[in-house]
Order: structure tokens, then C-alpha cells, then sequence
């Protein structure tokens, strides 16, 4: 490494982490809009343009909460366990393309702050190290109801990581690769060609069971609704950040925005494409190029510029549809996601696989 | 009776009843009326019978309270103090007229109880204060109206 890939990596690194850090007050907006007018409420709308700016006055508040920890909590790490859960979730957007690459100079630049040789394994195994940030939580926090929720966070993660690993089996498999670069880059080639029309092979068209258990195991790992069972007012008062308060409760709050954020793009990545352009975005594209005459390193800039907005568009809907999703279903019970998950999900993501295998074998994909 | 629901496989299967569910509730973000009363700009409507701050009424100036205590006798809350006076036309007037508005109930019973139609509750209900409120005379014969 170089100044150069030193340069590239701090600037992809700082970039990632300010878009992130912008997407948690946006999603919490979105959040509490979204939800107010699907019931039929309106919502924060008083600070600021649509109250957009509700969520900075939320942090102001949270930064100036009075900073104490309860007298009983095991106090290294009650106070660890924040950041044990927040950092993880940044972590892992480090192995997600946001574009494809670009030329400077002579040198190559991956849109990727680090192209890992085991991708997706990375990511999975980062995502699951936020669990410990729960559970050190629950357990520091030396409550009944903390400890409880705690307990169901991790055997939830138990359950739901197991098929959630097993799903993305079929998509390693269909592009021989666990690197994200590898496997968005590998989505742009076509499925069928039907006339002047096209279809590209993203994973969903190949992976749809794949696809459908992915994504309900990611709400789990999420601990979105209907799989939040480590929180739950009625039955644990607040779940795992019952004792927390100010900032410390913000950053839980924080990682779980985070969370979605990372969840989505990877959906994205595994089953739409990635930065693949989506459908109209390339006739847009190359008319852009053409009314702006530009060509070389003009052209390519453009172009990851459009990649970035089409991967934008991906993760953003997918995190609305985890906004979306919250408001329209009810909670689970305990053993309802239990069953869903080792009696369904499960035999269901091994029989994903065995499908793949005979498709891959008889090179049907 | 628990009456279990026969389910198709589709229905078994939830997906399609997700994805209806989702529409439903995508339908009522876009085109369902909010029901959210914007406070300060807008403001509910109270039915006239609401009891609200308490006013005496004046007939041409002079208040219609003769001091006959009876409103004072029949508050449960004991929040009206009256002290009565006689005017120059030898006529029974109150020299103060107290509300301690901390002890009040708002149950309307003076209002029903007195026979002058002197004391009233009107429809106003924005009362918070920063102190202990009490009302007096010249407070409540300021004419706030509703009835």
C-alpha cells in the first residue's frame, strides 16, 4: 500500500461513515413520519421543514440528558456495550461496493473500502458480533428484564443467523465467489435475452426462495418488528436497554438504524444487483453522456456517479421497506418466531441449497 | 366459542396476506384523512354543556351574584369564597368573590345551583398557569361569554 490506496481507503472510509452517519437521523424521520401517517397521525412536523430537523433537536436532548448509570450495573461493561453494538454495524458496510471501479490515472479504484478475499463471511461474521453488544448489555445491566431480553436477542440471533448463512449458500454457489465485489459485478451479465430487452441476472431471479429467507432473517437479525422480541413494553418493560439513558440509549438506537442501513445494502448487493444500474438508468446514462459531451475520465465519473445513486435508490427502498414492514405486522410470539425459524426457514434454506446444486449442476444457471 | 377460520394454502403460506396487508397500510399513508388536531392552529371543538373557566355573568354592568351562598354551599371542592355586602339600594351584593381555581373540580354545581344565573362556566379550557391561581371579582366579571 501506497499513499495513493491509503488516500483512496481514508476517503472511501470517511465517506461511508458520514453517509451513514446522516442515514440514522433521516431513517428515524422516516420512522416516525412514516409511521404517523399510517395511522392516520401526522407526526413530528413542527422543527424545521416537515419536521426534519426533529431528530437533531432528539440528539440535543439526548446530549444533554444527565449522564448517570444505575448503582447495581456492572459498570465497565455497562458502559461498553454501546459502543460493542454500534461499532460492529459500521463495520460492516466496509466489504458492501457502492459502485464499480474507475480508473485515476493508472490506477484502479474500487468503490469498496476493502474488497475482502471472504466477503460475505466478513460481514456475517461482523454483524453477528453486535449481538454481543445486547447481550453484554442485558447482562451488565444486572435487571431481570434487561437479562431477558437479552436472552431472547441472542437465541433469536441463534435461530435466524443459522438459515440466514444457509440462504446466501445459493447465490455463493450460482456465482462461485464470496466476495461482494465478485458477486455484484457478476449480476450484470444476462439471464435471458428476450429480444432488444435484457434481463440481467441478479440474484432474485436465480434465488427467489433465497431471497425471501434472507430477508425475513435479516428483519430477525435486525431485531426489527415482527421480530423485536428483545425489546417488548408489555412484557420486559424495555428489553435490553432497559438501564441506559441519554446517549448511551441513542447509540443502541443508532446501531439499530445502522443495522437496517447494512442489512439493505446487502440485500441489495446479493439479490438486486448491487450498483448494477437499474432498469432505464443506462439509456439515461449514456443520453447524459452524450448532452454533456463527455467522454473519458468525465464519462466515468458520471457513470459511478449513477451507480451510486442506483445503489442509493436499492438500499433506500429496502430500508423503507423495513419502516414499511414494522407498521403492517404484528409482533410475533416467543414460540411462533422460534418455529418459524427452525421449522421453517431452516428446511427450507437446505432445500434452497440442494435446488441450487442440481441447477449448477446441470448448468442451468 | 373459538371458531377456527378454514385457511387456504395461500393463506397458510401469509405471503400474499403480507403483501395485501402492506398495500393496506401503504393506502392509508397516501390517501387516508389524518385525524391529528394541529393544537395552537386549530382547536377541538367543545360541545356548549363543556365546563371550562368560570365567569359571573353582568347585566348592564353590575353582576347578576346577590351573595346568596348557595353556590358556595353546594361545591363540593369548597373553592368559593363569598363575602357578602349591601349596596347603597340596600341590595345584597358580593364585596369579594373568590375562585380557588387548585380545588376546583369543574362540576358545574354552582352553575346549576345558583338562581341569579350569575356564576357560569364557559368554554374555555386553556387555564395553566405558572402559580396558584385564584380568581377574583374583577377576574371573573370579565364577560368570557360560551353561554
Amino acid at each position: 500500500m501506497d499513499k495513493f490506496d491509503w488516500l483512496a481507503v481514508g476517503a472511501k472510509a470517511g465517506f461511508i461513515v458520514l453517509v451513514l452517519l446522516q442515514v440514522v437521523p433521516i431513517m428515524v424521520w422516516v420512522e416516525r413520519r412514516g409511521s404517523a401517517l399510517m395511522q392516520n397521525r401526522l407526526g413530528p412536523n413542527r422543527v424545521g421543514p416537515l419536521g426534519l430537523f426533529q431528530s437533531l433537536a432528539d440528539v440535543l436532548k439526548f446530549l444533554w440528558k444527565e449522564e448517570g448509570a444505575p448503582g447495581h450495573v456492572e459498570r465497565f461493561y455497562y458502559l461498553l456495550a454501546p459502543l460493542v453494538s454500534l461499532v460492529p454495524a459500521f463495520m460492516t458496510f466496509a466489504a458492501v461496493p457502492f459502485a464499480s471501479s474507475i480508473m485515476i490515472g493508472d490506477r484502479l479504484v474500487q468503490f469498496q473500502i476493502a474488497d475482502l478475499n471472504v466477503g460475505i463471511l466478513y460481514i456475517f461474521a461482523i454483524a453477528s458480533l453486535g449481538v454481543y453488544g445486547i447481550i453484554m448489555a442485558g447482562w451488565a445491566s444486572n435487571s431481570k428484564y434487561t437479562m431477558l431480553g437479552s436472552l431472547r436477542s441472542s437465541s433469536q440471533m441463534i435461530s435466524y443467523e443459522l438459515s440466514m448463512g444457509l440462504s446466501v449458500i445459493g447465490i455463493i454457489m450460482t456465482f462461485s465467489s464470496v466476495k461482494l465485489g465478485d458477486i455484484a459485478r457478476l449480476q450484470g451479465e444476462t439471464l435471458l435475452q428476450l429480444g432488444s430487452l435484457s434481463i440481467p441476472k441478479w440474484g432474485i431471479l436465480i434465488q427467489p426462495l433465497g431471497f425471501l429467507i434472507f430477508l425475513v432473517a435479516a428483519f430477525a437479525e435486525t431485531n426489527r418488528l415482527p421480530f423485536d422480541l428483545p425489546e417488548g413494553e408489555s412484557e420486559i418493560v424495555a428489553g435490553y436497554h432497559l438501564e441506559y439513558g441519554g446517549m448511551k440509549f441513542a447509540l443502541f438506537m443508532m446501531a439499530e438504524y445502522l443495522n437496517m442501513t447494512t442489512a439493505s445494502a446487502v440485500i441489495s448487493t446479493l439479490y438486486f444487483g448491487g450498483w448494477q444500474l437499474l432498469p432505464g438508468m443506462t439509456a439515461l446514462l449514456s443520453w447524459a453522456q452524450e448532452a454533456l459531451h463527455l467522454s473519458g475520465m468525465g464519462a466515468e465519473a458520471l457513470r459511478v456517479g449513477f451507480e451510486m445513486a442506483s445503489f442509493g435508490i436499492k438500499v433506500g427502498f429496502f430500508m423503507w421497506f423495513f419502516v414499511w414492514v414494522r407498521w403492517t405486522l404484528p409482533r410475533f410470539r416467543y414460540d411462533q418466531l422460534m418455529d418459524l425459524g427452525w421449522k421453517v426457514m431452516l428446511p427450507l434454506s437446505l432445500v434452497n441449497i440442494f435446488v441450487t446444486g442440481l441447477m449448477v449442476y446441470y448448468g442451468w444457471i | 366459542m373459538l371458531v377456527k377460520k378454514k385457511k387456504g394454502v395461500l393463506q397458510e403460506l401469509y405471503l400474499i396476506e403480507i403483501i395485501k396487508g402492506l398495500f393496506i397500510t401503504l393506502k392509508n399513508l397516501f390517501f387516508a384523512k389524518k385525524v391529528t388536531i394541529q393544537y395552537p392552529e386549530e382547536r377541538r371543538n367543545y360541545s356548549d354543556r363543556f365546563r371550562g373557566m368560570h365567569y359571573i355573568k353582568a347585566t348592564n354592568g353590575v353582576e347578576n351574584c346577590t351573595a346568596c351562598m348557595l353556590c358556595p354551599t353546594v361545591c363540593p371542592a369548597e373553592c368559593i369564597h363569598i363575602e357578602a355586602g349591601e349596596r347603597d339600594d340596600k341590595e345584597k351584593y358580593p364585596v369579594k368573590f373568590e375562585i380557588d381555581l387548585l380545588r376546583c373540580c369543574f362540576c358545574g354545581m354552582c352553575e346549576e345551583a345558583c338562581p341569579k344565573d350569575a356564576i357560569k362556566l364557559s368554554n374555555i379550557y386553556e387555564m395553566s398557569t405558572t402559580h396558584r391561581e385564584v380568581y377574583e371579582k374583577s377576574f371573573l366579571l370579565e364577560q368570557r361569554g360560551g353561554k
